[in-house]
């Protein structure tokens, strides 16, 4: 419920239209509930004493009600669609914000399908929550509320039914809604566990059809689908009990106004139009009372989702920037000062320990290492993607704490190993390294980049569509591009992440030269390959987060084992 | 995504609800009880109100009392009656509609197990995954709400009808022709917010297309500081999205409001046109009261039927869906060829005939094509004499990951044949060719469970000190005996606790688990450390001894050591011969060799 009230603040402006739905609801309620009592009107002392006069009147005023609820309840309709879609667009927008806020390792901690429908099918709920609820949630207690003030007013011995079979039915509903309402986040959970069976098993079709394990997956689903059937049944029958119980309530109701009501009539302190006015208002109240438990059904399967839209807008962007931050880098230089680094401060192991690097602005440095040695983790934290644990590194003299973001990521480009294009054709993807470049500026950067080869043979040229994430290029192309998006940045300090690890190596050759002559922009790969970064003027050797060796090649050739032993493996064998 | 209700129809109406009835007819006592029970409950309701007719007038004709205390009581039995009725169905139903979900799944999973490969080839994974999620999700929720619902509220219009009738045939018409025109309106109106809903479902899908780019690319886009860029985009979509499922929604949503006015609308009719009626003695006082208590109750079942039986459409489009699924056609099976173990190790048995399986793999003039019209290999033949390393080498859409789809038959040659010892892998039973080939695929797929139960997939009757020797096989042991939990270290999702390296090295042990003849290596192209790289060489070698191989190689050390090399080129074996052969040719292998040439 706290996060109901927290996400009711987005409704900003649309919470106007919110109000006045729900006033023209209680408008619309209002006049349908002085019917019944004109009706009982009309009877007893139109009908019964013969008074047509009178008759037409309450008719007319009837009438005239009826029209009136049908005109609020079509305003209401267009207020409460706009409320309930600007309040979803509202929390899509704040949720999306939030992301872009998110640093790296706030994105680490969510998969890239659980936001997605946090975004989509999470914030859908909510909107039907308002479509579908708000009608009966302000309906139900109106109706409740003016139902037992009307029979209270029209006959107060006989509204003492009420008094006892309303509250009983309250708190048997209350009940059951109280005992489902954890039962659905069960459910929710077991239906998960079955959706995590059939996407496992989707997306190892061929493991499993190459080792004819059909049956075993079809054993393992039925045990999944065994326990949500049992976790359904055992929630739905409880839900459905609803039902049966304000039928009895319903009842009991009736069976008593009809015998208390009778003997009242019998005795001659009661006429039989109000009698049948009674009734109905008997029929409301109870009525409102299921809109309610139902409404309260709907609304805890809410809840779930609206847990998860405030995790994703509760979460606080672990980078801050400073007040009053540095907005120019004066060079590329980049000292790395005892620096160490772990993912999260539960982490038990450093990932990065007390690492001391120098690295003159201009100049190339090659970064080698094993997987998880932690090459790639120590490039990120100079663009500030990580902070890191301990000590510090600055670019170009200054703290990179000290930056402001977007100062700090300008200067700094880089391609990431699992790097990205986007739909759209290539300028559009190239753009984002510069927005104003033009197809000049375009061609000489895919030029430098190695791409402007494959990009003269595609006859749309610039205008190529690339697909969604690229598709309709391969791999080293993909990483060609990358690297040209990158150069448009016009970077000081230029990191290439295992990002020509699929262009062919005389390629390959070719970009390190354009990229040589780079003047004044330091530069950093990490590589797999030995040849990449054979030529530069500091090699970096990484293992287990520890630096191992520094030096030229032809020192570490001479004093580092674990160089030579790259150097022996990699002549020997290599990759294709 | 979220499913909007009134922008699915079923298009065969009539089948799917057979279709779906088989189902609920496997439960068949459980559903002609919940019919009659639904009847029962509905009956007595109607009996109950019907009731407060006699009663009154029994009071205003001076029936005293006595009679009064008879009514109630008689009404009261009624009631009793019709509330055990509504507790029976709805916890029947409750248990039935489950069993029947059940059985659904199932079915749909065991179907979905029998589809050829090509079926998840050709369709992506969201889209099957909505079988599960979306449409049996409409199919339980309407079973649950709508089925005994929609019965119910048929029966109750009805009855409400024929009673409304009873009591008083004039005023009936009009309270008809006020349905006629509910109906009416909620057809029309259902019309205007379907074309919007419509809209809404394509800018559902245009936001949900940018945001699932967007998110998977979140980190270049903070590299490259677009935050702000791609926000507006954002921006642009969603209020699209807003003013399109606002259109839809403000017409959807004057349905009800206009529905119940119409009914006030008659109700004020009916109770002038009854009064008059009462002036004229053509009624009672009594009748009157009770039937405009039915007036009134008339409306909530119409109200009802309209949107639970939209509910139930909707549903029976998903079933609709689901049962296209299960009838799509099995993966065919004709082999009778079949796999023995004998005491001198695996025989092939044809009819009365048993051939040793020796791995000896021939393709002649073999033509394929995925889509018609488009050949991907074309009258390829090769020979592999048992014991034998093939490795195919060419770029991406050269074919190779095509040979190896035919060997094991996820999809069948177009002309040509291939044998396995002399044998047309067609005549194989499937499952016996498969178990007789192991595979180690490029991407490892990791399944929810222990380490130990991961390489246990290849072979299910492995014992622990199987599964220890199939990773020490691969070389995987030492790095699993590192992990916290040693073989019993649980695996999450897909294996993201671990290296793409060790990933492979696990796909090897499962493959050496299996013990399989023949071989079929994708080797990984990803980034893996040099010291990694050399334990999986070491691993696959270990597991290549003795066993005819078909490798798609990317290092150099495999195909060095191959047999023959295939250098596969637009679905053609442009060269052939081992290593040195092909470096004196001075052709595409010896270009790929010395690095002129990009794979991938």
């Amino acid at each position: 419920m706290k996060r109901i009230a927290q996400l009711f603040h987005l409704f900003g402006d649309y919470r106007r239209d919110l109000v006045i739905a729900a006033l023209l609801v209680f408008v619309e309620t209002c006049f349908e509930l002085i019917i019944p009592t004109m009706m009982a009107d009309l009877i007893d002392n139109g009908v019964a004493y013969a008074d047509v006069e009178y008759m037409f009147l309450k008719g007319g005023q009837m009438a005239l009600c009826a029209i009136l609820a049908l005109a609020t309840g079509l305003t209401y309709a267009r207020f409460a669609a706009r409320a309930a879609y600007g309040w979803g667009a509202n929390i899509r927008r704040a949720e999306y914000a939030g992301i872009q806020s998110y640093a790296f390792s706030n994105i680490d901690r969510y998969e890239t399908s659980s936001l997605v429908t946090r975004l989509t099918s999470d914030v859908t709920v909510m909107q039907n929550a308002i479509n579908n609820g708000l009608r009966p949630l302000v309906r139900a207690p109106v109706m409740c509320a003016l139902g037992v003030f009307f029979s209270f007013t029209m006959n107060p011995e006989l509204a003492l039914v009420f008094l006892v079979i309303t509250p009983l039915l309250g708190i048997v509903l209350f009940l059951i809604v109280r005992s489902v309402a954890p039962m659905y986040s069960r459910l929710q959970k077991t239906v998960d566990d079955l959706n995590g069976v059939v996407e496992e098993n989707l997306r190892a079709v061929r493991t499993v059809k190459a080792f004819v394990r059909d049956e075993y997956e079809e054993s393992k689903f039925e045990k999944v689908d065994k326990t949500l059937y049992h976790t359904a049944t055992r929630t739905n029958s409880r839900a459905v009990l609803n039902l049966p119980m304000f039928q009895m309530a319903m009842y009991i109701c009736v069976l008593c106004l009809m015998f208390f009501g009778g003997m009242m009539v019998l005795d001659g302190t009661l006429l039989v139009g109000q009698l049948t006015g009674f009734l109905s208002y008997v029929m409301q109240v109870l009525n409102s009372m299921m809109m309610l438990s139902n409404v309260f059904l709907l609304l805890t399967r809410s809840v779930a989702s609206a847990d998860r839209i405030c995790q994703v807008l509760d979460e606080v962007p672990s980078l801050e920037e400073r007040e009053n931050p540095v907005r120019t880098v004066k060079d590329g230089g980049i000292v790395f000062d005892h620096v160490s680094f772990r993912y999260s401060e539960k982490a038990k192991e450093n990932t990065l320990t007390d690492i001391s690097l120098d690295i003159r602005p201009g100049s190339t440095l090659g970064i080698l290492g094993g997987t998880g040695s932690g090459k790639s983790t120590l490039v990120q934290l100079i663009d500030r993607l990580y902070d890191v644990s301990e000590g510090r590194i600055t670019v170009g003299g200054v703290d990179v704490r000290d930056y402001s973001l977007q100062t700090l990521r300008d200067a700094v480009a880089m391609v990431l190993q699992k790097n990205l294009l986007f739909s759209g054709t290539v300028r559009d993807n190239l753009r984002w390294g510069d927005e104003e470049a033009d197809d000049e500026t375009l061609w000489k950067a895919c030029g430098m980049a190695g791409a402007a080869e494959f990009l003269h043979r595609f006859p749309a040229g610039l205008d190529t569509d690339l697909g969604q994430g690229g598709v309709n290029v391969s791999g080293g192309q993909k990483q060609r591009l990358c690297i040209a998006r990158a150069l448009l940045k016009k970077p000081k300090v230029l990191i290439l992440d295992d990002s020509t690890s699929a262009v062919d190596t005389a390629t390959e050759a070719s970009i390190r030269n354009a990229l040589d002559r780079l003047d004044g922009v330091t530069k950093i790969f990490i590589a797999q390959r030995i040849s990449t970064v054979m030529g530069a003027d500091l090699i970096a050797i990484l293992d287990d987060g520890h630096l191992v060796a520094t030096g030229t090649h032809d020192e570490l050739i001479a004093t580092s084992p674990i160089y030579q032993e790259i150097y022996r493996s990699q002549t020997k064998g290599g990759v294709l | 995504m979220p499913r909007i209700v009134s922008a699915r129809k079923p298009r065969n109406l009539m089948y799917t609800l057979k279709r779906l009835f088989s189902y609920m007819g496997r439960h068949g006592f459980s559903l002609i009880a919940v019919a009659l029970l639904v009847v029962i409950s509905v009956v007595c309701n109607l009996a109950g109100t019907y009731m407060i007719s006699p009663v009154i007038d029994s009071l205003v004709d001076g029936g005293g009392r006595q009679a009064l205390v008879e009514g109630v009581l008689f009404t009261a039995v009624i009631y009793v009656i019709g509330v055990l009725a509504a507790l029976g169905y709805s916890q029947i139903m409750a248990y039935a509609s489950q069993k029947v979900v059940y059985d659904i799944r199932i079915d749909l999973f065991d179907h979905m197990q029998s589809l050829p490969l090509k079926y998840f080839d050709t369709h992506q994974h969201g889209d099957v995954m909505s079988y599960y999620t979306n449409d049996v999700d409409t199919i339980s929720d309407a079973l649950n709400n709508s089925f005994a619902a929609v019965i119910k509220n048929g029966i109750q219009i009805a009855g409400t009808m024929t009673m409304l009738l009873v009591l008083n045939w004039r005023l009936s018409l009009i309270v008809a022709l006020s349905y006629i025109a509910m109906f009416m309106y909620v057809r029309h109106s259902a019309r205007r917010s379907k074309q919007y809903y419509r809209k809404q479902q394509t800018s559902i899908g245009a936001l949900d297309g940018y945001v699932q780019e967007m998110v998977a690319g979140q980190k270049v886009i903070k590299v490259f500081n677009h935050e702000k860029r791609n926000l507006e985009g954002f921006d642009e979509r969603n209020a699209h999205l807003q003013a399109m499922g606002s259109a839809a929604q403000a017409y959807a949503s004057t349905m009800i409001p206009a529905v119940v006015s119409i009914s006030f609308l008659t109700y004020t009719i009916v109770s002038l046109c009854g009064g008059f009626m009462v002036l004229s003695d053509l009624t009672s006082l009594g009748a009157l009261a009770s039937y405009l208590v039915f007036v009134r109750q008339a409306a909530a079942p119409i109200n009802q039927f309209t949107q639970q039986s939209n509910f139930l459409l909707s549903s029976l489009a998903g079933a609709e869906r689901i049962f296209e699924l299960v009838d799509m056609p099995q993966e065919v099976d004709e082999g009778t060829v079949t796999l023995k173990r004998t005491a001198e190790g695996w025989a092939w048995q044809d009819g009365d005939e048993s051939i040793p399986l020796k791995g000896d793999v021939r393709f002649e003039d073999v033509t394929f094509s995925y889509e018609p019209g488009h050949p991907v290999l074309k009258n390829v033949s090769l020979y592999a004499k048992p014991g034998q390393k093939i490795a195919f080498v060419g770029s991406t859409g050269a074919g190779k990951t095509t040979m190896t789809n035919l060997i094991n038959r996820f999809y069948d040659v177009d002309e040509g044949r291939i044998t396995f010892d002399g044998i047309d892998v067609r005549r194989i039973r499937k499952r016996d060719l498969r178990s007789s080939l192991g595979m180690v695929l490029q991407d490892t797929h990791l399944f929810t469970g222990t380490i130990r139960e991961n390489i246990r997939y290849g072979r299910l009757d492995a014992t622990d000190e199987d599964v220890a020797r199939a990773a020490r096989i691969a070389n995987a042991d030492s790095f699993i005996r590192r992990l916290p939990d040693g073989y019993d270290t649980m695996v999450v999702s897909d294996g993201a606790n671990l290296s793409s390296g060790q990933r492979q090295l696990l796909a090897i042990a499962r493959a050496a688990v299996a013990d399989p003849p023949v071989l079929i290596l994708d080797e990984a192209t990803s980034n893996i450390d040099t010291r990694t790289e050399d334990l999986i060489e070491k691993g696959m070698d270990h597991l290549m001894e003795g066993r005819t191989v078909f490798v798609i190689a990317h290092r150099l050390s495999t195909v060095r050591n191959a047999d023959a090399i295939m250098v596969l080129e637009g679905g053609k074996i442009m060269e052939r011969g081992d290593h040195d052969d092909l470096v004196a040719q001075r052709g595409r292998y010896y270009k790929l060799y010395t690095g002129m040439f990009e794979l991938q």
